[in-house]
């Protein structure tokens, strides 16, 4: 019980400085995409800049509109910071040299286990959005959860592939799978679907319809100030964390090292493939405008999901025959 | 045994407030407890998979249609008017004839012999290649061997109401072979409708 609690409080600080570093590098890069310095005031070479950001939040003004809904306002943004975090109990890291994972938890039902908790993390948004009792709000999280639960469809699928060449649903069982060949090469198509629907599910350009600024000031959390809105800010890094975890578990290879670079320990070829996913994340919001809604929903159900659906029956015909 | 009756309590305390919520959103987020919950109770029984697929199923998909459907009408800004002093007659009749059947299914399981060792038996017969009582395995096996006829039967009538729901609710405009043809039905029926609206 001791050894679960002290595990859980060393991973969430992890998780947290991830997430701060990582919208740091986010602005830095972003910065200079676009040929500007990007933040470097705070601190040597803005290293210091997450540390004020937070501080500001924290210190600003707690705004409630007379029109929203109380309770639901205040209870939506924890929906969606717990269900992100939540998902770390089950998330392994590593392995010791007996095969027994690092994690909190390691659960039979891992990949199922995740894609509850995520679909559980809808409900932030949509009564976040609901709740602010304002028409932006509205709009973005009726379009929010639009969106996740037609993409959830296609994302699912792609597991499915994953889990039957692998032929377990335990996560430490798909990444020792991956021992000879990557799932990413087998799945390629899966991969693909894998990587446009992670963008989709965790709201991001070029997908980001729920906060258009242009169109709906900032969406769902139009109405909300100070740490209710940081709580959904970083509810979305925390869970862009976690699919470029699940990117680098199933389909990279999760901790086992490339072209047999074993003197390299895994938890570092582990922590590079989630580095290079996350860069990839922050390449694309530097680059690609955002989708029109209804391209996106089309998108989502006429091309993605009859792509997902043939990849799911061809891996099945493959996987019985051999 | 002290995680289930707090599980329990939980249950019954979110059950309650579904029911008697004045807002259709607390309903909502009260049934996602009560799902929660539940959910809790198929881990304590050692039903991973069941306690899963709980939430996808019902958090995540159902309930999540209760949402868009109050967020879509905004009747949940407004309390229902029922009166706080009337007791509508026929919740109250399905009430009692829940506690009835309640009632006599604890008693009925009370003087039940006991059944077999979780780890040899499952409520669906005898476990599978799976072997552990709510695993996926067992799950599939049940599914998909012992009662795979019904489970298609049951396939086949979500299918039809799917269908159903399209013909009833779907596009108006009529059937037309070719791509052309279909767009300038479609703008006549546009106009014809924005007539009516003058």
């Amino acid at each position: 019980m001791l050894i679960v609690l002290v595990k859980s409080a060393i991973l969430l600080l992890v998780v947290l400085t991830t997430f701060a570093y990582a919208m740091l590098f986010e602005r830095k890069i972003m910065g200079w995409m676009q040929l500007r310095p990007g933040p470097n005031r705070v601190g040597p070479w803005g290293l210091l800049q997450p540390a004020a950001d937070a501080a500001k939040l924290i210190l600003k003004e707690d705004l409630t509109p007379k029109t929203a809904d109380p309770l639901i306002y205040r209870l939506a943004p924890f929906i969606s910071l717990l269900t992100a975090f939540a998902v770390y109990a089950i998330v392994p890291f590593g392995a010791n040299g007996d095969g027994s994972p690092w994690a909190i938890g390691d659960v039979n039902a891992g990949i199922l286990f995740l894609m509850a908790i995520s679909s559980i993390g809808v409900y932030g948004i949509s009564l976040g959005g609901w709740a602010s009792g304002s028409k932006f709000p509205l709009l973005g999280a009726v379009r929010g959860t639009a969106q996740m639960i037609s993409y959830e469809l296609s994302m699912s699928l792609s597991f499915v592939g994953v889990l039957m060449l692998a032929g377990t649903t335990s996560l430490t069982g798909i990444v020792n799978a991956q021992e000879r060949v990557w799932f990413f090469i087998p799945q390629a198509l899966g991969f693909i679907i894998y990587v446009i629907t992670a963008v989709a599910e965790t709201n991001r350009t070029p997908f980001d319809l729920v906060e258009a600024e242009t169109e709906l000031v900032g969406g769902f959390h139009t109405e909300y100030s100070g740490l209710r809105f940081g709580s959904f800010f970083i509810a979305e890094y925390v869970n862009m964390l976690t699919v470029s975890c699940i990117a680098s578990l199933l389909f990279l290879g999760g901790w086992n090292a490339p072209f047999g670079l074993t003197m390299i320990p895994g938890i570092l070829w582990f922590v590079l493939k989630v580095g290079a996913f996350m860069f990839f994340y922050m390449w694309l919001r530097a680059t690609l405008p955002r989708f029109r809604y209804d391209r996106l929903m089309t998108f989502g159900w006429k091309v993605l999901l009859p792509i997902a659906t043939l990849n799911l029956v061809a891996t099945a015909a493959w996987v019985a025959l051999h | 045994m002290i995680p289930f009756w707090i599980i329990a309590a939980v249950l019954i305390v979110s059950a309650l407030w579904t029911v008697t919520a004045r807002k259709p959103i607390y309903s909502v987020v009260s049934l996602l407890l009560n799902f929660a919950a539940l959910a809790t109770t198929y881990l304590i029984l050692h039903a991973e998979f069941l306690a899963v697929m709980q939430i996808i199923v019902y958090s995540g998909a159902i309930l999540m249609l209760f949402v868009f459907v109050i967020a879509l009408l905004n009747s949940g800004i407004a309390a229902v008017v029922l009166g706080r002093d009337r007791v509508p007659v026929a919740p109250a009749a399905a009430a009692a004839l829940a506690a009835v059947a309640f009632v006599a299914t604890a008693i009925a399981a009370a003087h039940a012999p006991a059944i077999a060792p979780i780890a040899t038996h499952s409520p669906l017969g005898a476990v599978g290649r799976g072997n552990v009582f709510g695993s996926i395995g067992d799950f599939g096996q049940a599914l998909f061997l012992s009662r795979l006829l019904p489970f298609e039967i049951t396939a086949l009538i979500l299918m039809v109401a799917v269908v159903g729901v399209v013909l009833l609710a779907g596009d108006l405009t009529p059937y037309v072979p070719t791509r052309r043809r279909a767009e300038q039905t479609r703008r006549a029926l546009r106009e014809a409708i924005l007539r009516e609206g003058k």
